[in-house]
């Protein structure tokens, strides 16, 4: 098991990856009205069949030639149904994948949030080529990082130099701050 | 909330610059594996440690970049180092600590840390 939600979602969003996606979405929507938080990943990859689909939950389903197959996603599955929560997978080849997970947030047995900054400024610097568009949303405040703008303003200086990495981080970090007050996920 | 304003006086800023850049220079990737076990076992850290220092210390000839499993989880985080012409080095069992000392020791200094190589590892 992971320790950290955002660990879930850069081990999925790697899934994503490999499955040669061009447009990652992550959204974490948190309600305390609801009590819940939801985590969606969804993308243009190359998705998966019916047949490899009722298998990808299962940690020991492994093909050792796709390497879309491993741990992560039963992990995943894992960490929502062990506090009451919901894990839901669908995917279309040619289409890409959604993976969509909501936690009760004062289960005892969830998860903490962890350091999603860190997850979402690893996978825009690390992956340049690839569009990612993140969503945080705390009750009625939310900020949202789209890549496509971001590249549309910076062109053609990339994501990796030193001040735009930064940049990223700082958005992240002081936005999520905002977003919601320094709350404990 | 941080404005885009922002991100555009970087961009004036930087593009003075972009001309005396060396771009495309084939010099040394640095590679961390990121599957479910090297994220399980601390790679994340790593691989942060690693590009700040890198930014840091304005190593222009290196890339971070990340991957999937290498076949070796039980010795995650692991940290490949690849350099044209040379061997690729094998780093196991990596903390962020580790790595500072491989980007001044190796990156910078161009000597390997051997006690952190795999076969420095498993004798």
């Amino acid at each position: 098991m992971l320790a950290e939600l955002s660990l879930n979602i850069l081990d999925i969003a790697n899934n994503s990856i490999r499955a040669n996606a061009t447009l990652i979405t992550i959204q974490v929507l948190i309600s305390t009205k609801k009590d819940r938080i939801t985590i969606r990943i969804l993308d243009n990859g190359d998705g998966m069949s019916e047949e490899m689909l009722t298998h990808v939950e299962d940690p020991f389903y492994t093909t050792r030639t796709t390497r879309k197959i491993g741990l992560g996603i039963p992990f995943f599955k894992a960490q929502a149904l062990a506090c009451d929560g919901s894990f839901s997978i669908s995917s279309k080849l040619g289409t890409g994948t959604s993976i969509e997970a909501t936690l009760p947030l004062s289960h005892i047995d969830r998860m903490p949030l962890g350091d999603i900054t860190s997850t979402i400024h690893t996978l825009i610097t690390c992956n340049p080529s690839i569009d990612f568009d993140y969503k945080y949303t705390y009750d009625d405040n939310s900020f949202e990082l789209d890549t496509r703008t971001f590249r549309a303003i910076l062109a053609p200086i990339p994501f990796t130099t030193k001040e735009v990495s930064n940049y990223i981080r700082e958005y992240l970090a002081e936005n999520k701050a905002e977003t919601d007050g320094n709350a404990l996920i | 909330m941080k404005s885009l304003d922002e991100l555009r006086a970087i961009r004036e800023k930087m593009q003075k610059q972009v001309g005396l850049r060396s771009e495309g220079d084939a010099g040394i990737r640095v590679v961390v594996g990121m599957a479910t076990c090297g994220i399980a076992s601390g790679a994340r850290p790593v691989l942060t440690a690693l590009s700040d220092a890198v930014q840091e210390k304005g190593l222009t000839n290196v890339t971070v970049t990340q991957t999937g499993c290498i076949g070796l989880c039980q010795y995650e985080p692991i940290v490949e180092v690849m350099e044209p012409g040379k061997d690729k080095v094998t780093y196991v069992k990596m903390t962020p600590e580790k790595a500072l000392h491989i980007v001044d020791q190796h990156l910078i200094r161009g000597q390997v840390v051997s006690e952190y190589t795999i076969s420095g590892i498993m004798g």
